[in-house]
């Protein structure tokens, strides 16, 4: 198959050479997968940790949604942030459509649940660990969810690695609000979609050796940070 | 040590149970239970398994609610204030995913001990001083338990529960912490503990509390309880006959 030896060599060349173009759309991607990472994080670490120390009658409903809400598909995100941001939408008036804010809030949308439902986890087994203990202490509930924080850290980055995996390699939501403008809203997966519709099938796949090179450094940190966290006992 | 934890104990005892019950699952599980604990020293409670010892610990530490009576420490209701004099050793630790120092650094800075020295005392004191820098959860099951009861110590409580600390544990460990207890003890320290194990509460009972069903079979000085119990279920536990 010389199309993959093709598509190594260009890739390596793109890489080698710091294509500009290459650079602008690598930059673009980690920008607004980072910025979308951080809104969520900001948002669903405290609800993650809220599902998980207190019990109220919606409690588990919620959880429920938020599992559910892991699967929402992107091009259905996209199309909901599309009609919200257009002209005629609620928000158009900010003229935030075919932006890379508007990638940032689609982006968010999708993983944010995906940090929810994580986090809760993580910090459920651990509040079922320690509460009793906690309990007996008096430890002051802002207290105990610090220690929940401290001592879970190795789990909640894998969590937010979780999520940054999810936008990097995000593509139906992104196309949508962001249009796929050149030097403007053109990331990684938007660029393979349209190489791949020109045809240019070497460059698209080069693109996608360097996303696929993301997401493996991703997935090997997530494991050299559980592998690190099993050697320190902290899990 | 043994002044302020005589002077608080003082504050804290005599602890007055008033008839209380506990239901789960529509099953008594503490059944009108009064007693008055007077006594310095040790209180063991003991009784055979699902006659309610360790649930009536919670409650009298305030970590399970009782549905009806009520549970005073010198004339008064059961408060946060009075719990934060109190420290708990469960049968199986809570250990903090931190080092052995992090996990007692961890507990002291609670009532505003942060001075690391005398966690390292305290971490000497129960021959865990060389593990200070150890991941905790990677300690032995004997090291846990002595590292769970530094926790409890380090906070200086009024009193302190135990709930069958001891159980599985080697010889070894078990005089560690039997020696610890003795010790605070005669510091001044309540002490009340949950036992299955006969021999130590001979060793370490100044009274025993012996429950069966939920109820408070027999409260006696611990020599008139070993000697000659009053309850035939005490009798018969003592015995080691099976008790139904």
């Amino acid at each position: 198959m010389p199309i993959y030896s093709e598509s190594f060599a260009a890739a390596f060349g793109l890489l080698a050479s710091s294509d500009r173009d290459l650079m602008e759309i690598l930059a673009l991607s980690i920008n607004v997968s980072l910025a979308s990472l951080v809104l969520s994080c900001v948002i669903g670490l405290p609800i993650g940790a809220f599902l998980a120390m207190r019990h109220f009658p919606m409690r588990d409903f919620l959880v429920g949604v938020f599992n559910a809400m892991m699967g929402l598909p992107p091009v259905v995100v996209g199309l909901l942030v599309y009609l919200h941001l257009s002209r005629s939408g609620p928000f158009g008036w900010l003229g935030l459509l075919y932006t890379p804010q508007a990638m940032v809030i689609a982006q968010m949308i999708l993983i944010t649940p995906i940090i929810i439902a994580l986090s809760c986890q993580v910090l459920e087994d651990l509040h079922e660990d320690y509460k009793d203990f906690f309990d007996s202490l008096v430890v002051p509930k802002r207290t105990a969810l610090l220690a929940y924080i401290i001592d879970a850290r190795y789990s909640l980055m894998t969590v937010i690695l979780a999520g940054f995996g999810r936008a990097i390699s995000e593509v139906g939501a992104v196309i949508i609000v962001g249009g796929n403008i050149d030097h403007l809203t053109r990331v990684m997966t938007t660029a393979i979609a349209l190489e791949t519709s020109k045809g240019e099938l070497a460059l698209a796949l080069a693109l996608g050796f360097i996303l696929l090179a993301i997401s493996l450094a991703v997935n090997f940190l997530v494991q050299w940070l559980k592998a690190s966290a099993r050697r320190r006992a902290y899990v | 040590m043994s002044d302020q934890t005589a002077m608080a104990q003082r504050g804290l005892m005599p602890i007055t149970v008033q008839n209380i019950t506990l239901t789960l699952n529509e099953r008594i599980l503490i059944d009108d239970l009064s007693c008055n604990i007077e006594s310095d020293g040790m209180s063991v409670i003991m009784g055979p398994n699902g006659a309610g010892k360790s649930l009536f610990m919670r409650c009298l530490h305030g970590l399970a609610k009782p549905d009806m009576g009520q549970i005073l420490y010198a004339g008064t209701p059961l408060d946060p204030l009075i719990r934060q004099q109190q420290s708990l050793v469960f049968q199986t630790p809570t250990i903090l995913r931190r080092t052995v120092l992090a996990n007692l650094l961890f507990v002291a800075h609670q009532r505003g001990i942060d001075d690391p020295k005398i966690s390292m005392d305290y971490l000497a004191q129960l021959q865990l001083d060389h593990l200070a820098q150890h991941p905790a959860r990677l300690l032995s099951g004997g090291e846990k338990q002595r590292l769970a009861l530094a926790r409890a110590l380090i906070i200086n409580p009024a009193i302190l529960f135990l709930d069958e600390a001891t159980s599985n544990l080697d010889p070894a460990s078990i005089e560690t912490i039997e020696t610890n207890l003795q010790s605070v003890s005669k510091q001044g320290m309540k002490i009340i503990l949950v036992t299955h194990d006969i021999g130590q509460a001979k060793r370490l009972a100044d009274d025993v509390l012996f429950l069966h069903h939920g109820k408070l079979a027999e409260h006696s000085p611990a020599k008139s309880f070993f000697q000659k119990p009053k309850s035939a279920a005490a009798k018969a536990y003592l015995a080691g006959k099976l008790v139904l």
